[in-house]
């Protein structure tokens, strides 16, 4: 692996740094890159770059491991994560509760496997349809572009605007946040970086021979974005994707640290930190650390994922 | 570059002006109505009639979406109806101390990172640099809370060397009477910073390196202090300025979760409890003030790019 590579693996997700303005023409990345790629075969390389990257690896192999854990786990591992026990309150972990059980009377390794069900469910879902959203709003802005394009660039931007932990935060205040609801909200906080991402490429990518050719031979504007415009800037929207992932988990488990989450008994990872905080004074270790450790282990591997896709990609561009 | 400002001062105030849009739509979905939810669920139909006659509430929505644009161009982001009191005085009174707080973060992180993004750069794929990374990259990947969390566990419950709160005081002399709450608070936030500025730090570092300027500085014996010190640190700094620009919001925002988990008393706390208490014109006011803030913050970082590259240029 390069230095270079290294260097832009390391680049903190989009998503943190959105505003690198789409007006500002420097900042978007004009890449070299080859004149149509064979697509089956360029991904075949992304991957076999993918797989020379141990951190990634060992970042897949972790979201698998755990992913197995919370959607097996509870067939063999029977825990009661609805009914209040008072009688086993606060114990510690012991024969029967690996990990003890919290201040309901909950265990807590059967309820970290709960939370991680709907905290894997929720943010996977919020990437695929964030990045779906982006993707087209991206693509559809950058190709038009003209009056449109700075129609729905303004759009993003007044979105970005409003940070989405206080418009998360509002909505659960103001509705009861279900499922559904905040697969909902989390993606229409989350098509942003995505859009601006995608709209960059498609700015570079539009007035490229392969796609003037196409525009010549009498090609409608949807196939030209469908069919060569995004699988051109797959590369980066997996990217994006990826690091969407890590953004919905933290955000997710911020919102039910502050109490705004899926309501009780729901289990949530951040709800159960949030919870087990209360008793850090009594020395409740397993009340905090298992779903702090938990949270951060998830958010690790899925970024060490990214970051090995990004350099994959970075790689492949560099051929 | 005028023409360039022009046209991107007149797209921060179609910007500002849709923030208001989407806040006054977030106003408007409250279910039932905003004086049945003000007012409770036991308040009579007169009451709620008499509510919203006093607050215009019974007139046309576009009308409503005026006086309320006109309010916050005067500079009136709302009335609190639970702490009968002026969004804008709650404001005036806190935000000094989410300015110290969080400004006190950044500087640090900011002295700390720049230096470090720099010697990373240097030293690549040495230990010393795969120790940085690693450590940037695992505060990168944890929830502020759960660092706080931590640093309260291990400094303030372990080891007694500071108060797990902040300062209980509303004002900022208040808060730097009793300067050693304020250590937990700030190193958490300085942390989280330093893990982002120093991945971008090192990333702009190692491009600037590889540039032909530096080489020739190289090659005509200018040494190697002064080679990072006028070409590669002022160069590199330039995505670091646009990276604090887009940091402004975080005043706020970053400041809510250390506000939360500290108890500081700050926007970012007001914001929380408002949210608690259902007290809808503070979260609104707030998200609004917040919103500006970005956008400024967003013409800040772009103004400050074109003016830092001269080999940027507008048309």
């Amino acid at each position: 692996m390069s230095d270079g590579a290294r260097a832009g693996g390391h680049l903190p997700p989009a998503s943190a740094a959105p505003a690198l303005s789409a007006s500002a023409g420097p900042s978007v990345a004009v890449l070299p890159r080859p004149a149509q790629p064979d697509q089956p075969a360029a991904a075949h390389r992304v991957l076999r770059a993918f797989a020379g990257q141990r951190l990634g690896l060992l970042g897949l192999a972790i979201i698998a491991a755990l992913t197995a854990c919370c959607f097996l786990g509870p067939l063999v591992y029977h825990t009661d994560q609805v009914h209040a026990n008072i009688a086993l309150t606060n114990m510690p972990p012991g024969p029967g509760r690996p990990l003890g059980t919290d201040s309901n009377g909950y265990d807590i390794l059967g309820r970290l496997l709960a939370g991680g069900q709907s905290t894997l469910e929720i943010c996977f879902a919020v990437a695929l349809l964030a990045t779906a959203l982006g993707v087209a709003w991206g693509a559809v802005s950058g190709y038009t572009g003209g009056l449109a394009d700075a129609v729905m660039m303004r759009v993003v931007d007044i979105a970005l605007a409003i940070p989405a932990i206080f418009v998360l935060i509002y909505l659960s205040s103001v509705l009861r946040p279900t499922t559904g609801l905040l697969i909902l909200v989390l993606s229409l906080l989350s098509w942003l970086g995505p859009a601006r991402l995608v709209r960059g490429e498609a700015l570079s990518l539009r007035t490229r021979e392969f796609v003037e050719a196409v525009t010549v031979m009498g090609g409608r504007r949807r196939r030209v974005i469908a069919r060569h415009l995004i699988p051109n800037a797959l590369g980066v929207i997996v990217v994006s994707a990826t690091f969407q992932v890590a953004d919905a988990i933290i955000l997710l488990a911020t919102l039910s640290f502050l109490g705004f989450g899926p309501p009780p008994p729901a289990a949530t990872w951040g709800g159960m930190l949030s919870q087990g905080t209360t008793f850090l004074l009594d020395g409740y270790w397993w009340e905090v650390y298992p779903a702090g450790f938990v949270i951060m282990l998830t958010v690790v591997a899925v970024n060490l994922v990214a970051d090995a896709l990004a350099a994959s990609l970075d790689a492949r561009q560099r051929q | 570059m005028t023409g360039y400002v022009l046209r991107r001062l007149g797209q921060a105030a179609i910007v500002v002006l849709g923030v208001t849009a989407v806040t006054f739509i977030l106003e408007h979905i409250i279910p039932g109505s905003l004086p049945r939810a003000i007012l409770g669920s036991r308040a009579s139909g007169a009451e709620i009639a008499a509510f919203s006659q006093a607050n215009g509430l019974d007139h046309p929505l576009i009308e409503q979406y005026a006086v309320f644009v006109g309010h916050l161009a005067g500079g009136n982001l709302g009335y609190s109806y639970r702490l009968n009191q002026s969004v804008d005085s709650l404001v005036l009174h806190q935000l000094p101390n989410d300015v110290l707080l969080v400004g006190a973060a950044l500087v640090l992180a900011l002295l700390i990172a720049i230096p470090l993004g720099i010697a990373q750069a240097v030293r690549r794929g040495r230990a010393a640099d795969h120790l940085a990374t690693s450590a940037a990259f695992a505060l990168y990947s944890m929830p502020s809370y759960w660092l706080a969390i931590l640093l309260i566990a291990t400094l303030s419950i372990g080891l007694h060397a500071f108060p797990a709160e902040a300062p209980q005081s509303a004002s900022v002399g208040g808060l730097l009477a009793d300067p050693r709450g304020l250590v937990l608070p700030v190193l958490t936030l300085t942390l989280v910073n330093i893990a982002l500025f120093s991945r971008y730090m090192r990333a702009a570092a190692i491009a600037t390196l590889a540039e032909d300027y530096v080489r020739v500085a190289r090659a005509k014996g200018l040494p190697a202090r002064l080679v990072l010190s006028r070409h590669v640190l002022r160069n590199s700094l330039i995505s670091v300025t646009t990276l604090v620009g887009l940091s402004f919001p975080a005043v706020i925002t970053s400041g809510l979760i250390v506000e939360y988990v500290y108890n500081v008393p700050g926007v970012g706390l007001t914001y929380y409890n408002a949210a608690v208490n259902a007290d809808y014109p503070v979260e609104l006011g707030i998200t609004v003030l917040v919103g500006v803030v970005t956008v400024l913050g967003n013409l800040f970082a772009d103004l400050a790019y074109a003016a830092l590259d001269p080999r940027i240029r507008y048309e």
